[in-house]
């Protein structure tokens, strides 16, 4: 068995379960936090398995979209982050000014 | 030789990552799950970009890969304590077991900003006060 044979029959296969299982949650989830920790973690594991793929084909240019993916990961997650607590804040002064008059 | 080393290398970056995602999927509570993709996954996806980087044995490819597990070693913890502070703020309850909550009554509830001290009014309160 050759190193890309038992990449491309075992690892990719574990691979693929955990995307499954992180897809699950993703899926249940039920705050909101869980479905970007879920997405971000999506990605995470995409990096891996483009990393498998470019040692499986043997195309390291693979590797560069991966690089990509690793940036847009973090990018969305604080976005994500930044606007929640954005819209909790607003959420909790309009109640705020509900009360006053 | 090298081809031992990436057969290792790689099932030991897919097992972390299986056990990083069963645990996401049965952790009871989002802070905990948060804590498990930080940590198991950086290390998995570590893992098999070195193998990798080992695999094509070139230097372009050594620096692409160093650079992507640099970015991702500085990135995780950053992403995850960004996402557990605004769970917090979002008022996500903790797990039934949990034994303390440190944080509790620590925040203004509108400027956000950690106080150890009693007085959680903000400051914006205090002033509209003051005028009144």
């Amino acid at each position: 068995m050759t190193v890309e044979e038992y990449l491309y029959y075992i690892i990719l296969p574990i691979l693929a379960v955990s995307v499954l299982l992180v897809f699950c949650r993703f899926v249940i989830g039920p705050k909101i936090a869980d479905r970007v920790v879920a997405l971000d973690l999506l990605i995470t594991v995409g990096i891996t398995i483009i990393a498998v793929y470019s040692i499986v084909y043997d195309q390291s240019t693979f590797l560069d979209i991966a690089l990509i993916l690793g940036l847009i990961a973090f990018l969305s997650t604080v976005a994500f982050s930044y606007y929640l607590e954005k819209r909790n804040k607003t959420k909790l002064e309009e109640e705020k000014r509900k009360q006053k008059p | 030789m090298t081809d031992a080393l990436i057969i290792i290398l790689s099932s030991l970056g897919a097992i972390f990552i299986l056990l990083a995602a069963v645990g996401f999927l049965r952790m009871p509570d989002t802070y905990l799950r948060i804590s498990v993709t930080t940590k198991a996954v950086t290390l998995g996806v570590g893992l098999i970009l070195v193998s990798a980087a080992i695999y094509f044995d070139d230097l372009s490819v050594t620096s692409r890969v160093l650079a992507i597990i640099l970015f991702i070693i500085l990135t995780a913890p950053v992403g995850a304590h960004l996402i557990g502070r605004a769970s917090y703020f979002l008022g996500v309850k903790m797990w039934d077991k949990s034994v303390m909550d440190e944080l509790e009554g620590k925040y203004k509830k509108f400027s956000h900003k950690l106080d150890s001290g009693d007085d959680l009014r903000d400051d914006e309160e205090k002033e509209e006060k003051e005028k009144d």
